[in-house]
This record gives C-alpha cells, structure tokens and sequence, in this order.
C-alpha cells in the first residue's frame, strides 16, 4: 500500500501538488496535507456529511472520494466562503445571526451542503431545506437553526421576496 | 468596605439578557476552529487500540511482534509494556452498598466488553497504524457474557467482577419513609409500570480523541484532549503514570460536543500519554467512528418498576420504585457506576408534592461497553415513569391527566420534599397550563378530534419537570462521591489596555461560555464584551475546576466569574478613589471607567488606573498590592437550583409503517435569569432533539454473546431535521436565589423532558386500542403492531 502518486489538486482556486497513496481519502489530503482543518470528519463512511465539500460545484462527502479522486476537478472548502479579510460571507453571516450552530463541528458540512444547494435552488421552501439538511447530522441544534439560518440566507439573496415559486 | 462599595456602585447591566451574537462562531464558520485533529506537531505518530473482540472471558495469547516488525510502527504496548496503575472511582460507602473496581487503562488477562482495549499501537501514519492492527493475533479462552439485567441478577450467573457479587456495583435503599405500605392499603387507585429505556450513545459528532507529548522545555507532560473535565484527567494521568500533577497539563481545544460522555476520564487518554512518554515523541489518537459507537461510553439503559397510590380526588399518597441500571462493565471515573440509580433514588418525586416514598436503586454490571452520564442522567427516565403514573391514575380515576397533574405540583416555595430535597421557586404549574393553552390556541384539540373523525390516530401528550442544576458541594457529598465537584474557581486579571481575561474551570463544547461569561463580566464591570477573553480548559491556567457538566456552568462557573469581576471591581473603586482625592463612596463604576458619583462624567477609565497599578505602582494607594487581580470561588448553598419545563407533543401514527410524526412540540422552560435567550433556546431544542432521539430512534443493542449490533451509522438511526420537528418555546422567568446572576441551568431540559411528552401523546395516539407502551425507543413495529389489532379488533365489533 506504500506505492505513492503524484497528483495536482485545485482547491479553493489554489494549485497544489501532492505525493498520495492511492487510498488515501480526500477529507485527509485537504485537512492534514493541504492543512485545511476547517474540513470535518464524524464517522468516515458517508452518513454524518461533517466532511461535506464542494467538487465541480456540488456537495460531495470528503471521506467517499480518494483524493486521487479529485484530481482535475474544483473542490472547494469551507475556508474559501469568507473574504481574505474575514469578513463572513452572507450564509456564514445568516448562520451566526440564527444561532445555526453550537459546537461547530458539523457546522463547515453544513455551510458547504447549502452553499451548493442554493447554487441550484436559490429559493427554496422551508420544506426543501429541511430535506437538503436531513442529510447531514448535527447533534446540538436541534436541526431547527440551520434551516433557518439557510432559508434566511436564501430570502437575502433573492431580495427578501418570498419563497413562492420554488419547486 | 468592599462589599458595600460593590453593592453601591454596580451598574444596572446591559449585556444580560441579551442574544448577542456568539464570539466563538467567526472562527467556528471560517474553518478556523481549533480541534483536536487539527492539531499537528512535528514528528507526530499516530495510534489506534487492539480491542477485544470477545465480551466476556481470558485473554489465553496476545502476538504483537508482528506488528510491531511493521515498517513505520513505532510501538505496540500491551498492559505489561506499560505498567500503568487502573483508574478507580469511588463512593464513600459500605461494601453492602457499593463495590469500587478496578478500570484497567489497558485489559490484561481478563476482558469484560468487546472493544475494551488490549494494546496501543503507534505509528508514523493513520493509516499505517490501521494496517498494523491487522496483524496483531489475540486468542481467548470465551466465557458467558451478561448481557441483560436479568441475565446479571439471575441465581448462578457468571460474575463479570469478581470482586462485585450478584453483579451489583450499587445497591441503596435510599428512602422508606413512613406510611408508604398504609397508603397503598388506603388509597382509592394503585397503579404501576414497568418502563425500560434502550442504550444510547451521547454521539458527539466530534469523536474521542487526545495528543500527548513531553514538553522538554517546561518538564510538562501535555495532554491535548476533547474531555468536558480536564483537571480530572490530569488526577488521575499523574495517578496512574505516577507523575506530580504539575508535571502534566491537560488542554482542550474546541470541542465538538460532549454531552457527558466526555465528563468521565477515558482510559486511552492515559494510555496515549504512556505510549508518547515512551516514544519521546508526539502521539495522536482519534477515535473513529466504529469505535465511538462500540467501545466508547454509552448511557441510558434502564428499567423502572414503579408503582403509585392515588386517592379518589386524585391526589397522590405515595410512590415506590425499584430502580435498575444496566452500568455496563466499568465504572466511570469520578462519578462511579452509582450516579444513574442515586440520581434517580433522590430525585424521582420530581415535581409533585408527595407524602411518603420508598426506592431501592441498583447499578448492575454487565459484559457491555461501559456507560457514563448523558445529558439528563436518570432524569429522562424518572420523568418518564412519574408521567406514566400520572396518566394512568388519571385514566383509572376518569380525570383529565393534565387536571390531575395541577392538583399534585408543588406550588408553594420553597418546598422541602419527602427526599430532604429543598426546591427554590418555580413556576411548575404556570408552566403547565401555558403549554396545555398554546396547543390549545392553536386548536391541536380539535385537529385530534377531526382526525379521529377520519380514522387517523392523534396523541397529545405533556410532561412536567424541575432539572435539578448547579449542584453544590452539599449535594454531591451527600451522594458520598469521593470527588465532590461543586464549586468553581475563576481569575480575573485586567492588563494595561484596560481589558481583562477571565478564566472558568468550567468548559464549553457548544454552550457559547465564551459569549455567555463575557455578558456577565462585561455587565460587571462596565466592559464591551469584546474587552472580555474567556480562558477555559487549560490547567496551567486556570487554578482548579471541574469542567462541564450537571448543567453547572452558568449556575456555578458563571457566579465565580461574576464574584471575580465584584472583586476586580472594588480594587478598580479603590485605587480610582485615591488617584481622584476623593471617599470612597463618592466612585462607581461606569463605562469603561470609574466615576465621581458628585460630578458624573468626569471620573478615570480604566486604562489610567491600570496604568498605575502596572507601571506607576508608586501612585498606588498604601496597603494596595500592584497589579490588577482578583480570585473567587463560589459553591452553591443548599441544595442547588431547580429549572423547570413542561413539554406538550402532538404526534400521528401512521398504521403499517408505524411511523411516529411529530407533528407539533412546544416547551415552556424556566431557567431564571437567562444570560443569553438565544442561547438558552438553542440549549432546548437541541436536548429536545436528543431527546425525541432517544424516545424514538436510537438504540444500541448487543446479540446474546455480547457482540454489538450497532457498529455504524447504518445501524444506529440517528434522527436528521426530517424526524425533528421545529419546536415552540416560551420562556417564563423565576430568578434563582443561589446564584449571583439569577440563572438556573438550561443544558439538559430538553432531554429530559422530551421522552416523557412523546411517550404520552403516542400512548395518548392508541388509547383506544387498549395497547399501553412502556418502552422506550418506541419502535415502528410496536406501534405497527397495536394499530393493527385495534383495526381488526374495530372490524369484529363492527357489525356485520
Ligand atoms: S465524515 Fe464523511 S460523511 Fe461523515
Ligand atoms: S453544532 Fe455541534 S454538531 Fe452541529
């Protein structure tokens, strides 16, 4: 298993080259080769969705894919959603404002399940999101606050008008 | 002087009571959170455990070598390789009463559960690691594993302990008031119940883990670790790898969630830092996910025999219980395997007015993974079984359950009930019929009656509670724990800037101390609270505490912050007074500053003063000490602090697939003085969430042998926001007398009262099919199962 590759990952619009086992998963080379710990990982088989990133735009969980997985393709993390200054972004924004998160372990999933989510469906019921959330855990909110917290975002970007419409 | 001067000059407050924004969310959003696995030193290895997989029986052989000839394994240590002392909890009892065993950090010859650890494996990589523990051969000779309470107790059965006969770690019977036998003999109803709750797993989503190395420099062991109680753990690490404890520094770093689970000190914490000693060199350990579920500690599984003695106006007599409380094959350290069957022994009367009781409480070990507290401890099982009792007297006696709960709560305080327990003021029964209201504004009874009209199945159900919180000194000893863990100790210190730094031995793992404490200081002082940094989970830097749990933060920690703050503040007055010339009584303090209470407006802010009382220590008045810093503790007088809640559900069952919906849950909860509402709601509904989880979904089972049969998340239904519904919540406000800021504690409401309210509104959901259920998780099938015979039992009375 010791037999390396040479790989070139873009993340967040960053080039990088990297020297990986072939099992090597990609949530491991983000958060401990490219040392983007902001990237989760809760149970390594797929269900708990903390590792959740972007690749070519869609969520995808960082523990199914190898990295070698990824090469070619944009992945994007939690760390690319702020300004290089800091300042949140509008859902990061929306989830302090809704109390969207309490340890913030999941919280980096969620964030990157919904920014994908809103890419495609930018005004979504109430009872979408609920359904786009259930597919990720979170063992402190009550789930309640990250539907909020996206739905408000979702409101924002469509200048406040309500969500009618939305499929 | 100083308490007068701090009673005449604080201010009125503006921060507490306010949902400010978190501090901790920007960088918790950002990615730029600090968690154990972030953390990376130079020259780190990594290490996972041998773990047995038998239940019970001998290890006969345990071959490391070829492990340890792996290209990359650093070590592999087993039992003998370290030499470690074991890890013992006690409580101050008799041997008739309690048994203290032996928690080996690492299992020699003798294991008890699957997953207990037999050897440490390190590695340069985690995935090496993995690769080593597939070489590594243990063979066993099998024994019969315990798997059941009944299992445990029967004649003959095969000790799991040697040590602890019939399989009991506890036995207490902690309560035979008089008249208990004359009011079952004289009352009008008797009922029972039989009530049983499923093991569960507290589940942070942030597994177990820790980082130890030596610290050559400093002569320190450190212990990076995701544990609610980090001077704890330094205890028993110096304990058990005989070390001084200043030679160790235990610290936490963000921490996603705990629960409880990590309130306990684990055994491979301590083996990490025996392996790092050994190495010389950084070692890492990250639980995953198929470990945390198996081999780490679990919770709940209880069962109740309980009856209650009501007369005809439903008023109750008295209430006897037999407590029993599958522990699993250890006890925890420091609360012991008694917490669950004590907790549940002096507190059951709950929130009812109740002239005599009996309990016997029983903790049993068994060839399980062992368990730890869980957010509510015992109380979202008590709670379960009172409310049982209260319908079913209810229904007997041809009452409305929620008219016989009123005439039963305690209304006059405070109360000192048959359990020598001294409740503070609540709002037990306003709590109710706020919530029976808001259901029925928003017409959840007629909703019922129409779907009963269409054949649907619609519950309503209610629990009412009081949460004991912020537990004192003198409630835990009077638990006889060997470790009392009541008070808290905070440091204040304002630098020259004018800001200060905070620090709390109490320790947050999503419960916003870092916003809450700030709010509380920031009033006291007259600071922004981002003039505010809240130091936690370090030992080196905090004197002494004991970390989170029991709902004790705010109640506790966020009073030692408080009285540190007074005390700083006095200092402030005191020099301030001097530098302006003036009487003491002519400063307070304002905003950012210390003011002449003559001429409001001129005064000196902070920075000057503490300028002085850094750089110009020669201005300073005689007798003051330079520097800007003040210590307190605080411990609860009494018997600690009751919050208070009553949850409503409406729930439908679906017949065939069984399903429970829930289809409105309200809470109404008292906590006092809330520091931060936004905060507190999030604190209810996530112990809701967990608590419906519990009354619905999880459960961690075993086979006969003991192998579990919950090893993944494809195993263990873990609810998502399709199953948890949005959740009502009114606040209504009793301030607390015990604690310096009014607050009572609000981490575990949720949780206890969620498994009752749901219980009861399905149970409600199937009175007319004469099924009653007990148990919980309350599974698809058995719910299934009784709609099904009503359905056919309606179509063999209807007429042909
Ligand atoms: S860590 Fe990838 S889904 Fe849980
Ligand atoms: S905020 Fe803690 S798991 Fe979601």
């Amino acid at each position: 298993m010791s037999e390396k590759v040479l790989i070139e990952l873009t993340v967040n619009g960053v080039e990088h080259e990297l020297v990986v086992e072939p099992r090597r998963t990609l949530v491991d080379a983000l958060r401990h080769d490219l040392r983007l710990t902001g990237t989760h990982v809760g149970c390594e088989h797929g269900v708990c969705g903390a590792c959740t990133v972007l690749v070519d735009g869609q969520p995808a969980r960082a523990c199914l894919m190898f990295a070698v997985q990824a090469e070619g393709r944009e992945v994007r993390t939690v760390e690319s959603l702020a300004e290089p200054d800091g300042t949140l972004s509008d859902l990061q924004q929306c989830f302090a404002d809704n109390h969207g998160l309490q340890c913030g372990f999941c919280t980096p999933g969620f964030l990157m399940l919904a920014e994908g989510f809103l890419a495609e469906e930018p005004s979504p019921t109430r009872e979408q999101v609920r359904e786009v959330v259930s597919s990720n855990y979170c063992r402190c909110t009550g789930y309640q606050t990250i539907i909020d917290s996206i739905s408000a975002c979702a409101a924002q970007r469509c200048g406040g008008a309500a969500k009618e419409g939305a499929q | 002087m100083t308490a007068t001067a701090s009673e005449r000059t604080l201010r009125g407050g503006s921060w507490v009571g306010r949902s400010v924004q978190r501090r901790e969310d920007p960088r918790l959003l950002t990615g730029s959170g600090r968690f154990l696995d972030d953390i990376t030193l130079p020259g780190m290895l990594h290490a996972q455990f041998v773990r047995s997989t038998v239940a019970a029986g001998s290890v006969t052989a345990l071959s490391l070598d070829a492990a340890r000839a792996m290209r990359g394994v650093r070590g592999v240590f087993a039992a003998r390789d370290l030499g470690l002392t074991g890890i013992i909890a006690g409580l101050d009892r008799p041997l008739t009463e309690f048994r203290p065993t032996e928690m080996p950090v690492l299992a020699q010859d003798r294991v008890r559960y699957v997953g207990e650890p037999l050897a440490i494996a390190v590695a340069d990589d985690a995935y090496l690691v993995e690769d080593a523990l597939e070489l590594v051969e243990v063979e066993y000779e099998v024994g019969a594993a315990i798997t059941s309470i009944p299992g445990a107790l029967a004649e003959g059965a095969p000790l799991v302990h040697d040590e602890v006969p019939a399989n009991t770690f506890l036995d207490v019977s902690m309560f035979d008031t008089e008249g208990v036998d004359q009011a079952f003999a004289e009352a009008a109803v008797v009922v029972d119940v039989q009530c049983s709750t499923g093991r569960q797993n507290a589940l942070p989503i942030e597994t177990r883990g820790a980082l130890a190395y030596w610290d050559a420099r400093d002569e320190q062991l450190i212990i990076y670790t995701c544990s609610q109680v980090p001077h704890q753990v330094r205890t028993v690490a110096a304990r058990s790898l005989g070390l001084d404890e200043r030679k160790i520094r235990v610290v936490v770093p963000d921490m996603g969630g705990g629960f409880g689970i990590k309130c306990v000190v684990g055994r491979e914490e301590i083996a990490v830092a025996a392996a790092a000693l050994r190495l010389k060199r950084p070692v890492k350990w990250i639980e995953d996910r198929r470990d945390a579920l198996t081999a780490s500690f679990l919770a709940r599984e209880q069962h109740y025999d309980a009856k209650a003695a009501f007369d005809a106006d439903g008023t109750l007599l008295a209430l006897q219980a037999d407590v029993l409380c599958d522990m699993g094959a250890y006890s925890c350290y420091p609360f012991t395997a008694g917490i669950e069957p004590l907790m549940a022994s002096a507190e059951m009367p709950g929130v009812y007015q109740l002239p005599a009781y009996r309990v016997r409480g029983r903790a049993i070990t068994s060839n399980k993974a062992p368990t730890a507290p869980y957010r509510g401890v015992s109380r979202p099982q008590y709670v379960m079984v009172i409310e049982r009792l209260m319908e079913r007297a209810a229904r007997e006696l041809g009452m409305d359950a929620v008219e016989l709960r009123r005439r039963n709560l305690i209304t006059v305080f405070p109360y000192t009930g048959i359990n020598n327990i001294t409740y503070d003021p609540g709002s037990y029964l306003e709590s109710l019929n706020l919530c029976e209201q808001v259901l029925q504004d928003e017409g959840w009874y007629e909703y019922q009656a129409e779907a009963a009209q269409q054949g649907r199945h619609v519950g309503i159900g209610y629990s009412c509670f009081s949460e004991r919180t912020g537990y004192g000194s003198a409630a835990f000893a009077a638990r006889k724990m060997d470790v009392v863990p009541g008070f808290d100790i905070s440091e204040i210190k304002m630098d020259t800037s004018g800001t200060v730094v905070v620090t709390t031995g109490t320790l947050s793992h999503g419960q916003s101390h870092e916003t809450t404490m700030a709010q509380i200081v920031a009033d006291k002082l007259g600071l922004d609270i981002n003039q505010v940094k809240i130091v936690q989970g370090d030992t080196d830097r905090i004197t002494y505490g004991f970390g989170s749990f029991a709902s004790r933060s705010i109640t506790i920690g966020g009073s030692a912050v408080s009285l540190a703050a007074v005390k700083l503040g006095d200092k402030l007055l005191e020099i301030a007074a001097h530098l302006l010339d003036t009487h003491i009584d002519n400063v307070r303090l304002g905003e950012g500053r210390v003011e002449l209470v003559d001429e409001p407006g001129t005064g000196l802010d902070y920075r000057a003063i503490a300028e002085v009382a850094h750089l110009r220590a020669q201005l300073l008045p005689k007798g003051v000490e330079p520097g800007l810093a003040a210590t307190a503790s605080f411990d609860v007088n009494g018997d600690g602090t009751f919050s208070n809640a009553t949850h409503g559900a409406v729930v439908e069952l679906h017949p065939g697939t069984g399903k429970v919906e829930i289809l409105r849950y309200y809470c109404v909860e008292d906590c006092g003085v809330a520091i931060n509402p936004k905060v507190v709601d999030g604190q209810a509904r996530g112990g809701i969430a967990q608590g419906i989880a519990g009354a619905l979904f999880e459960e961690v089972t075993y086979d006969a042998n003991g192998q579990p049969l919950v090893a993944s998340f494809i195993d263990y239904r873990v609810p998502t926001a399709c199953e948890i519904p949005d959740v009502g919540i009114s606040h209504l406000e009793t301030p607390c007398l015990f604690t310096e800021s009014g607050a009572k504690g609000a981490g575990e409401g949720g949780t206890i009262g969620a498994p009752a309210a749901v219980l009861n509104a399905v149970n409600d959901g199937l009175r007319h099919t004469g099924v009653e259920l007990n148990d919980t998780p309350i599974h698809p099938h058995v719910v299934a199962a009784a709609l099904a015979t009503a359905t056919a039992t309606a179509r063999e009375d209807s007429p042909a």
